[in-house]
């Protein structure tokens, strides 16, 4: 499937989400109220069947935190780059898609661990590399006084 | 009387048949500093829980105030058996965002050093399944072939592990004039001495009863585990990037992707020799048509990328490892995140574990051929 | 005094004649004692320090390079250099641990190998007690050693410990029963249970060649279940160091861990020397029947020399084996035992008995 026909086969199952030509792979953003209905469909349904979950990132932008997650269908060997955005920067919460993708459990253990994200519905958001009393390193606004000498 | 009732139900509810065992942070088969809490009853697993930390050296966070060239270095620390391929991540990802076309010559040799250190990792590996399995021999006689692999290394890249010989806009050095005469040499050599592996380990009796038939893994479990690699090859899963997205010179080179649809532990100890097989046939491809040219394209002192976002896949020995950068125009990254193989890997072990015995754990876990730097990052 | 390689009753009947002359009874038996005792605890130290350094060669050939080569020529005096690094370690004793039982565990492990050397007949003359059931003692006394393991995996408080006893339990009392009925089935053949008697049977001929077809079973079954009462590799499950750390012995440093470790390889030494007295002639030299030039050749090497050739030859295939096998799983060691080495042994009895009975042996 070439990208513009996924482009228009995503805005058929999904019109909330916003989908466009990225510098390498289909970008699609969907509010974060329906991407636990938007990722179910997207594997689910027939054509698209992104069942291979490949990367989870969290992205601290100024003004809001932002999930992207890189998905592959192993049948139609098609990519795809989905971005959430979370309303509150503060206290980001997102929906977990751990029931979904089970390697996502993982992934989004590390995005609460190094930004802070929190996820809802998660089996087991506990901090994966770091002490409790840690803060969020990969934030922008984290300092360290004492492990990071800022030049 | 009804004392006597409470006592009974409270034993009645101890449950004692259960024990937790950490494997790690120091343990003979983890490799590294991670760390198993293992749930057994006697000693069959019930459950596995990895705890990763140990070693955590905060590498994304330092890419943020760190060049891209500078970033290349760091990568080799992360799966320094797979430090090339990691390099080559890099690499690959920053020429694609600058839309650099690097020479033909640096597509080739990048294409064999990768193979190359794919053989080194195998042998490693290799050497260290037999340990786990408790045929220590197996040791020496990986480590002895990958020596001359290491050897190659040194004389070209002028390091033997953490080579940082790719960098953005091509190598950091050309070729040693002795380079294909000793990958040649090596190549003939080590056809004649992988066939000694299979004589010492995969024909064993010991070995093929303790590995055949245990600890099974589902093609659709890799899937959506996110496992790749010899690790999710043996399962069915076609998952190899060289084949299905080539970069380099992959796409010039006739292989086999190697599969296998029964994915237990003796699967995926034969993808990752057969592996070895095909490593060889690559390099014997590419190694007598390396073309002339320049072994790097001029770039700019300073490396700007463009606002935007840019992911680069590539296979590593332990499966797909993925660079994300994500740009704001400015010479440093924005954000840097590193996919790596061993992390998705590393997490099905309690799926695939459960209901084995504590020696299947160890073999389990040594056919994952884990790296915990690369986990840890 | 008299002192004749070829026979060393001459020697010890002097001492004792020497010493009965100008002593009481009791003080002679006394000072005998304290000889042998010393004499034994030099072997078993020297012994013990060779077979170490042996392995590391023999393990070093196996796997092409050169092994200890530093101190002394050839790396002679690494594992004396080893035992004085274990002598002066500092000895650990977890805070949890039950302490009698812990501190008292590698003095049972060693002890018990004592006493089953103390049968073993060198050479002519050159053995301590000589039972009636000789062979009986034997296996009765080394399956005491598992007690002293067990009693190490559950005093020390350590998981790791206590998994590595239970597997050598389990382990060591299964193979109990194939060493034993091995035994059993060469004594069918020896007709006597007396370790002198049994030597003195094989002066024509050893019994793995007048037994043929069930004495090389027995022997291949008594190796096997040997290699796996010394708890060495391909059977390490109970010290299985890349599941269990070091198992049983997890806890145990310096000279307590140096009993465990010495131990092992004076048990080696004891199913070499059991195979090598039971089935190889024990320190008779190889004679085949009529030719009686070569007999006379292979007199001439004395029976010292050629128990310890056979010995180590025996020994040297054990470490072959542990060098080269990967190592079983808990419930296929027991599976080799209970499923196949067992069956196969009493078949086998029954097998030596109609040989025996029918008079179709050599």
């Amino acid at each position: 499937m070439t990208n513009e026909e996924l482009i228009a086969e995503i805005s058929k199952i999904a019109t909330e989400a916003e989908s466009k030509q990225g510098f390498q792979y289909v970008e699609t953003f969907v509010p974060f109220a329906g991407m636990h209905s938007f990722m179910t469909r997207i594997k689910e349904d027939s054509k698209l069947a992104f069942d291979y979950l490949i990367c989870v990132t969290g992205v601290d932008h100024a003004d809001h935190m932002q999930m992207v997650y890189h998905l592959e269908s192993t049948l139609h060997k098609h990519m795809m780059v989905v971005k959430v955005k979370t309303a509150d920067r503060e206290n980001p919460a997102l929906d977990s898609v751990t029931d979904i993708w089970p390697t996502a459990e993982f992934h989004e253990r590390e995005a609460y661990d190094l930004l802070g994200i929190h996820f809802n519905n998660h089996p087991d958001l506990r901090r994966m590399f770091l002490d409790d009393n840690w803060g969020y390193p990969l934030r922008k606004d984290f300092k360290d006084d004492i492990h990071i000498v800022s030049r | 009387m009804d004392e006597l009732k409470e006592v009974m139900i409270t034993t009645d509810e101890i449950r004692t048949d259960e024990y937790l065992i950490n494997m790690g942070p120091q343990h003979p088969s983890t490799h590294g500093v991670l760390r198993l809490l293992v749930q057994l009853e006697g000693e069959i697993v019930h459950n596995v829980q990895p705890h990763i930390g140990y070693i955590h050296s905060g590498i994304e966070k330092m890419t943020e105030s760190l060049s891209y060239p500078q970033i290349g270095h760091l990568t080799d620390r992360m799966d320094y058996l797979s430090a090339h391929q990691n390099n080559e991540a890099v690499a690959l990802c920053v020429e694609n965002a600058l839309q650099i076309e690097v020479p033909d010559r640096v597509k080739y040799i990048r294409t064999i050093m990768s193979e190359l250190s794919r053989l080194a990792s195998h042998q490693l590996w290799w050497c260290v399944m037999g340990m786990d399995m408790g045929a220590l021999t197996t040791f020496f006689y990986g480590l002895r072939d990958r020596e001359d692999i290491l050897d190659i290394f040194e004389e070209t890249c002028g390091a033997r592990l953490t080579v940082n010989y790719s960098i953005p806009g091509g190598l950091m050095f050309d070729i040693h004039p002795n380079f294909q005469r000793d990958v040649k040499a090596f190549i003939t050599k080590f056809r004649t001495k992988l066939p000694e592996y299979d004589r010492l380990l995969s024909g064993n009796v010991i070995f093929t009863e303790r590995t055949k038939g245990v600890g099974f893994l589902s093609k659709e479990d890799a899937i959506a585990y996110g496992v790749t690699g010899p690790t999710a090859r043996a399962s069915g899963f076609a998952c190899d990037l060289r084949k299905h997205r080539p970069y380099s010179a992959y796409d010039k080179v006739n292989f086999n992707e190697v599969l296998s649809d029964v994915g237990d532990t003796y699967a995926r100890y034969q993808v990752r020799m057969q592996e070895m097989w095909e490593s060889m046939n690559i390099i014997e491809q590419l190694i007598d048509n390396i073309p002339e040219g320049d072994y790097a394209v001029k770039m700019k002192g300073v490396v700007k990328l463009p606002e935007g976002e840019f992911y680069q896949r590539v296979e590593t020995a332990r499966g797909e490892f993925g660079v994300f950068i994500v740009s704001d125009g400015k010479k440093n990254p924005y954000r840097v995140k590193f996919r790596s193989p061993g992390f998705s890997n590393l997490f099905t072990i309690n799926h695939i574990a459960k209901g084995w015995k504590i020696a299947d754990l160890v073999a389990i876990m040594s056919t994952f051929d884990l790296v915990i730097p690369d986990i840890d990052r | 005094m008299a002192f004749n390689i070829y026979d060393f009753t001459t020697l010890t009947k002097s001492i004792h004649e020497g010493l009965s002359s100008q002593l009481s009874p009791t003080a002679t038996l006394a000072i005998e004692w304290t000889i042998v005792g010393l004499a034994y605890l030099l072997f078993v130290a020297l012994f013990g320090l060779f077979l170490v350094y042996a392995e590391r060669k023999v393990c070093a050939a196996f796997q092409q390079r050169m092994g200890p080569m530093r101190v002394g020529p050839w790396g002679l005096l690494q594992t004396i250099a080893d035992f004085i690094k274990l002598l002066m370690k500092e000895l650990i004793t977890p805070r949890d641990a039950d302490k009698f039982l812990y501190n008292l565990a590698p003095f049972i492990v060693i002890i018990v190998s004592f006493l089953v050397i103390s049968v073993i007949p060198f050479a002519p003359g050159l053995s301590t007690f000589d039972f009636d059931i000789g062979i009986f003692f034997v296996t009765a006394v080394s399956s005491v050693g598992v007690i002293g393991i067990l009693l190490a995996g559950w005093s020390s408080n350590n998981k790791y410990s206590l998994i590595g006893a239970m597997r050598s339990g389990a382990q060591i009392v299964s193979y109990e029963l194939s060493v034993g009925l091995s035994l059993i089935t060469m004594i069918i053949l020896a007709e006597t249970m007396q370790i002198s008697g049994i030597v003195e049977g094989q002066r024509e001929m050893w019994f793995i060649f007048k037994g043929h077809i069930p004495a090389v079973i027995a022997f291949l079954v008594f190796i096997i279940a040997g290699t796996a009462e010394t708890n060495r590799g391909p059977f390490d499950l109970a010290e299985a160091e890349s599941e269990l750390t070091a198992g049983f012995h997890t806890e145990y440093s310096g000279i307590k861990f140096a009993f465990f470790f010495l131990a092992e390889y004076i048990n080696l030494f004891i199913v070499a020397a059991m195979a090598t007295t039971v089935f190889l002639g024990g320190w008779m030299p190889l004679h085949f029947g009529d030719f009686e030039g070569f007999n006379q050749i292979m007199d001439l090497i004395p029976g010292l020399f050629w128990f310890f050739f056979k010995v180590l030859g025996v020994i040297f295939l054990m470490m072959w084996f542990k060098w080269t096998f990967p190592r079983l799983r808990v419930d296929q060691i027991l599976n080799l035992e209970w499923k196949y080495l067992l069956p196969i042994n009493l078949f086998n009895i029954l097998l030596m008995a109609a040989v025996v009975l029918f008079g179709l042996h050599f």
